[in-house]
């Protein structure tokens, strides 16, 4: 009995937060993880552009083709920030092979899922990610 | 965690006398105003007394009143049965661009239907010019619709001097005065105006409910085919319980009306003062002065307003965004457009609208909030030169 009052409460709470998105993107949206720039990264992937509201940059430090450090700067609503702050989870200490293979519907699963109309800020999450790991191997090959 | 409603041009809590004269109307009156015995003229004697509140608060006749279920239903009513009756006279409507969507989407409708539409531009603060107005009016105008204030930015419209053109040439008039009844002194004979939609729960009225001022004289085509009520130009039984409690709403707002607009100038100059001088990057959107007394819209460089929004609701706030992110086809607000048509800038914005209810104290708390929200958002957004920075 107890229980299962407890488990009502916990559901009208995340009501209250927001009907919009799940608990996870509330908590990744108030306290973003890897947030903030890397002065000497490795390479930096940009994804999206102002006109549309979302903007991501994604700074990366690589060591041996593994993502060593990585953190995010982003201007966008609270599902863009999410999506940053957990790709950027899921990418670190993944070598950059395994990187390139996040697709955003993990992104968007990690976070509990996404309504509809806000999948692509997943899509632009996974997108500077990619452009990130990309500009990096481009710049390497050339050497 | 108290929570702090600053979103009053959203909706109001129904006010605490409305609720004690709506309710013995589900009940103990429970009559249809169109029965011809004792529970039905209890009934209708209610809706006539309301009826009168609201026409009296207006200028207008009581039996220029006519209750629809809100402001959409009211804009509805008069821009299409002004429409479909004065085919014969023109097809051509003029409206401003600022318009809210029950009117923008409905003139839009029209023009597929083969009317021409006339949208006039505004200034950088919101405002219509009245000459450009007289400058789009043809031999086959048959409607000006222009809103009183603006729901999004408070700018106040000169409705008196664009109601003057009407009438200069004879063309109805119609104010969709949503946001400002019972908040803004409305005399439809000294302002010339045809039509005026208004609506119950922007004032501590109830819901699902409103009405339309027709001059007298004036045709209109009904949107519904039905029975006779509401003079033959809205079928279906009354809302009685809603109207009621609409009227009470009404007669108290309007009571208050001008000491209310002192003190809630007051609160909003002081949100404004402090938030221009003390956040970088922040300006004002909408008329400095020549605005609702209870409107602030505020624009945040480099600060996503959804996303400031969540942030001011962890907070305890209820405010409001025209940012693409919060809407529902990822479109910035047609308002804040515009104003300036840099999208940038529309992204970023805040709404914040106070009530009836709202204290100082409330008022200090949204300041403080929104400074530190701001912070905190700020500290995520990337530096993009011209962009995010100021």
């Amino acid at each position: 009995m107890a229980k299962r009052s407890k488990k009502t409460v916990k559901n009208s709470s995340s009501l209250t937060n927001s009907s919009l998105y799940t608990q996870k993107v509330m908590e990744h949206f108030m306290n973003p993880h890897n947030m903030g720039e890397i002065e000497d990264a490795d390479s930096v992937g940009e994804a999206g552009n102002a006109v549309c509201g979302d903007v991501m940059y994604l700074y990366l430090k690589i060591e041996k083709n593994r993502i060593k450090d990585i953190k995010f700067k982003t201007l966008g609503c609270a599902a863009a920030i999410a999506t940053s702050s957990m790709v950027t989870d899921m990418a670190k200490g993944k070598t950059l092979d395994e990187a390139l293979k996040i697709t955003n519907k993990q992104v968007a699963e990690k976070l509990g899922g996404l309504p509809a109309i806000k999948m692509h800020c997943s899509v632009l999450a996974q997108q500077a990610l990619k452009n990130a790991i990309e500009n990096y191997l481009k710049r390497n090959l050339k050497k | 965690m108290r929570r702090i409603y600053a979103d009053y041009a959203a909706t109001t809590p129904v006010r605490k006398e409305a609720i004690r004269a709506m309710s013995p109307y589900f009940d103990k009156h429970f009559g249809n105003p169109s029965s011809l015995h004792a529970d039905g003229r209890i009934a209708a004697d209610a809706i006539k007394n309301s009826r009168k509140i609201i026409a009296d608060i207006i200028n207008a006749s009581p039996e220029e009143i006519i209750f629809t279920s809100g402001g959409t239903e009211s804009d509805n009513l008069a821009i299409r049965g002004i429409a479909s009756s004065n085919q014969k006279n023109g097809n051509h409507i003029i409206t401003s661009a600022v318009e809210h969507h029950a009117v923008l989407n409905t003139v839009k409708d029209l023009e597929k239907e083969g009317f021409d539409v006339t949208i006039i531009p505004v200034n950088k603060y919101g405002e219509v010019d009245p000459k450009e107005i007289e400058r789009a009016i043809t031999k086959k105008t048959i409607l000006i619709s222009v809103m009183h204030a603006n729901n999004e930015i408070g700018t106040i419209q000169p409705i008196g001097e664009i109601g003057k053109t009407a009438k200069k040439h004879s063309v109805p008039f119609h104010v969709d005065a949503v946001q400002t009844f019972c908040h803004l002194p409305i005399d439809v004979k000294r302002m010339n105006i045809d039509l005026l939609s208004v609506s119950s729960h922007k004032i501590g009225g109830p819901k699902g409910v409103g009405a339309l001022y027709v001059r007298k004289g004036l045709e209109i085509k009904p949107l519904f085919t039905g029975g006779p009520h509401e003079f033959n130009k809205r079928a279906g039984t009354e809302n009685v319980a809603g109207i009621v409690g609409f009227a009470k709403a009404a007669e108290i707002a309007n009571k208050e009306m001008e000491r209310e607009k002192r003190r809630l100038e007051k609160l909003r100059d002081r949100i404004i003062d402090s938030i221009l001088s003390s956040v970088p990057g922040s300006r004002l959107n909408g008329h400095p002065k020549n605005r609702l007394a209870n409107n602030v819209n505020f624009g945040f460089v480099g600060v996503e307003g959804e996303a400031l929004l969540l942030m001011l609701d962890s907070m305890g706030i209820s405010a409001s965004t025209g940012s693409a992110c919060s809407s529902h086809n990822l479109s910035p607000s047609h308002v804040l457009l515009a104003l300036d048509p840099d999208p940038v800038k529309a992204h970023g914005s805040l709404r914040i609208t106070l009530g009836y209810k709202t204290t100082e104290k409330e008022v200090d708390y949204i300041i403080k909030a929104i400074q530190i929200s701001v912070k905190k958002i700020r500290e995520i957004t990337p530096k993009i030169e011209g962009v995010t920075t100021y």
